[in-house]
């Protein structure tokens, strides 16, 4: 059972609740692999994507994870929807909700754009990726593929390379894995890593083979060209040269670490093709598992709902949440 | 019209009076402070257990008119400025025409003395239509007059440019009232930077920002012999710098907002954008320095920064929602709970920044509870508690993110030249 009516991010997800969708998430796995237990236990739920922005995987993914449990799944074209008529976020939210949607995933370029959808809508929300802040379901998937892989979490030690500053992946990683017991190593050029990641309680180095050393999992990010343009960075020469990874600096990891990336990848640039390949990659099993992880979590989010009619009173909201949270700290 | 105000602790700070007495108003002038006044009058106020002070005077709002009229206008935004105590307000000249010429001078001032409740002053802009190019026409601006020239929304990036205009408003004795930030150092930040922007993943806007350009502006100004007051000072750099110009005897003054000395950037968590505001909300070691200011008197004047904006310019992204937050109603109380209680200020001191010294800064025979001065006055319990609601707000919009707050202190009477407009707490 989940505490929450929506997913908006690791950050705001227990550690229990973590390990209780990544235990979900084993089952639904097998249904993805075996046709025949696939139930449809979603039947007559109703859920929209809404991508702001551009995606392939995550949205395909919920979209299948949807179909897979039998709900019915629908994506509003932003692109030709009124949004493009300039219809703001919160009424589009209210539209879909007067329509009945049970839940609504949305992907929006803007951090806590999830968030303010929450709070004006009565359906569940699932950040599927917002600005710099959260991707809660890669992580999950990422999660869950360790924990696959691993076992447990305790005493990990993962080294995220690459764009830190601008990824929502790492961000939720690192609020996952740290709530987990694991330890964390962001690492990357000055200019794309911010020292405030320790405050999440990351080690942060610009030094990649001390990031690498020893390490169970090493995931690389992608590197975005306009951040190039933006003057981050001279050039991806120089960032493969100084930043990427590729057999040499992979061995800097233990023998049986995990290769990970939340994909697209840039061959030769963040990975070299031959690590991408090779026999400690798991990238492509990550895109299984993230249908596992996202079935697990429409199932557990309609399964709340169907626990509660009568939601207002039972679920926590984003706005009592704000709320409650101001009074705490006002005076008087 | 005759007014008796009885048993009030008579707050003055020019004259540092303190002590119970009763103030008697005759056709807009106070006539009598003494400890027992039997004269007959049109209307009596118990003002037992209240303190009486000087009208309140802010020096920095944003009345939206002309233009943004959706949000507030002269007339709600003096209502406003009336239920919080204030007695004048000075309007910024971000306007839709920007106020840089004269005429629109004339417009303010027209439309204020119809229908407004409180003094209203118009501030010139520097630049025409802040774009930061060309002076705006501030010796016409002064014989309209207006009482301080500011740029406010951005700074006048151009050092050069800024330089003139500061020469060129001393003609005119105009204060130049600094928003002070780099435009190329923001970097499309929204929150500060920080622990908690890293938290909740957004853009941080750095205390170099503003830095940067309180130190120019301060080094112009000595250059220059400007009269500079620093708006909305938020950051620990920037009240050193201050400070450190008073040390060296520059004539520099600053101020501080309410929400800067009342909330840190952690009420940015849950992404509600009532909490953006420009500059950001900042780190509990600045605000602690921002108090550190208030108490050693780097910091002379507080100021609300009135930013009304509409509610659905604030429940969206927090990126898309527009800075600023509305804070005559607010300010009053925030000052009493945070700064009296706290004992970081004393009533006295409390009030000599919102009333004596902005008068001071604007060059106005205001500020002050004596016989033979103009009547403003304010009345305030302040003991009062309650909890802010900002659906009693009589400014037009509602973006506060003090929704909730429990606090301490509430206005009960403003008069204005010696009209009562705030009585027991309504609005006439």
């Amino acid at each position: 059972m989940l505490r929450s009516k929506d997913i908006l991010g690791i950050r705001d997800l227990s550690s229990e609740e973590i390990i209780h969708i990544l235990e979900t998430a084993k089952d639904m796995k097998e249904r993805i692999e075996n046709k025949k237990i696939r139930e449809k236990s979603l039947k007559n739920f109703s859920v929209v994507t809404l991508f702001y922005e551009n995606s392939t995987r995550t949205k395909m993914s919920f979209a299948l994870a949807g179909e897979y449990l039998g709900a019915d799944v629908s994506d509003l074209g932003v692109a030709t929807s009124s949004v493009n008529k300039g219809e703001s976020l919160v009424d589009t939210g209210i539209t879909l909700d007067q329509m009945g949607i049970d839940i609504m995933v949305i992907r929006h370029s803007m951090s806590g754009a999830a968030n303010v959808l929450a709070r004006n809508v009565k359906a569940s929300v699932i950040n599927a990726g917002d600005g710099v802040n959260e991707h809660p379901t890669q992580a999950l998937l990422d999660l869950y593929t360790m924990y696959e892989k691993k076992k447990s979490f305790k005493d990990l030690k993962v080294a995220i390379i690459g764009d830190i500053i601008h990824s929502r992946v790492a961000r939720s990683n690192v609020f996952g894995l740290t709530k987990l017991g694991a330890n964390v190593v962001v690492g990357g050029p000055s200019t794309l890593i911010s020292k405030n990641m320790e405050c999440l309680g990351a080690k942060v180095t610009t030094d990649i083979k001390e990031a690498l050393k020893d390490a169970d999992i090493v995931m690389g990010l992608r590197i975005q060209l306009e951040r190039q343009k933006g003057g981050l960075f001279p050039d991806l020469r120089e960032y493969r040269d100084l930043f990427g990874i590729d057999e040499e600096m992979l061995k800097y990891a233990k023998p049986d670490a995990l290769l990970m990336h939340p994909g697209p990848v840039n061959r030769g640039i963040e990975l070299s093709t031959e690590i991408i390949d090779g026999p400690q990659s798991v990238i492509n099993e990550q895109v299984k598992n993230g249908v596992a992880v996202r079935m697990a979590l429409l199932h557990l989010l309609a399964e709340g709902r169907k626990n509660n009619e009568d939601i207002d009173s039972e679920w926590t909201y984003t706005r009592p949440y704000i709320q409650n949270r101001w009074n705490q700290r006002c005076i008087g | 019209m005759k007014i008796l105000i009885q048993n009030g602790r008579i707050l003055d700070p020019i004259s540092k009076t303190d002590g119970i007495k009763d103030v008697l108003v005759e056709n807009g002038v106070i006539t009598a402070i003494e400890e027992k006044i039997t004269a007959s009058a049109d209307q009596i106020i118990d003002a037992k257990g209240c303190w009486v002070t000087p009208g309140l005077i802010d020096v920095h709002v944003h009345l939206r008119e002309p233009g943004y009229e959706y949000k507030e206008t002269i007339k709600t935004g003096s209502r406003a400025a009336a239920k919080g105590g204030f007695t004048t307000i000075c309007c910024m000249p971000n306007t839709n025409p920007v106020i840089d010429n004269e005429i629109l001078v004339e417009y303010i001032k027209m439309k204020a003395e119809r229908e407004a409740i409180v003094n209203v002053l118009p501030i010139g802009s520097i630049t025409k239509g802040q774009k930061g190019e060309e002076l705006s026409n501030i010796g016409k601006m002064a014989q309209a007059g207006i009482c301080a020239i500011s740029e406010d929304g951005k700074s006048v990036m151009n050092a050069g440019l800024l330089k003139k205009a500061m020469k060129y408003a001393n003609m005119f004795n105009l204060p130049v009232l600094s928003h002070c930030e780099d435009n190329t150092l923001v970097g499309g930040g929204v929150m500060n930077a920080g622990e908690m922007a890293e938290r909740v993943g957004m853009k941080g806007i750095g205390a170099d920002s503003e830095e940067v350009i309180v130190a120019r502006d301060i080094i112009l100004a000595r250059n220059t012999g400007a009269r500079l007051h620093i708006c909305h000072i938020s950051t620990s750099g920037s009240v050193q710098l201050v400070r450190e110009a008073k040390l060296r005897g520059e004539n520099v003054s600053a101020e501080v907002c309410p929400h800067h000395f009342s909330l840190t950037d952690e009420a940015v968590e849950g992404y509600d954008a009532n909490t953006k505001m420009n500059p950001p909300l900042r780190s509990a070691k600045d605000v602690e320095s921002l108090k550190e200011g208030l108490k050693d008197n780097t910091i002379e004047i507080i100021a609300t920064d009135h930013a009304p904006h509409h509610i659905d310019e604030k429940n969206c992204e927090y990126d898309r929602a527009a800075f600023g937050i509305v804070g005559l109603e607010t300010a009053l109380p925030l000052g009493i709970t945070h700064l009296v209680e706290d004992n970081i200020l004393t009533p006295m001191e409390l009030i000599e920044k919102m009333s004596t010294n902005p008068a001071k800064l604007l060059g106005i025979d205001k500020g002050s509870i004596q016989v033979g001065k103009i009547a403003d006055i304010t009345i305030i319990d302040p003991n009062e508690e309650y909890e802010i609601d900002v659906n009693t707000f009589a400014s037009k919009s509602k973006n506060s993110p003090f929704h909730g707050h429990r606090v301490k202190g509430k206005v009960k009477y403003t008069i204005v030249n010696g009209k009562i407009v705030l009585n027991d707490g309504e609005l006439i």
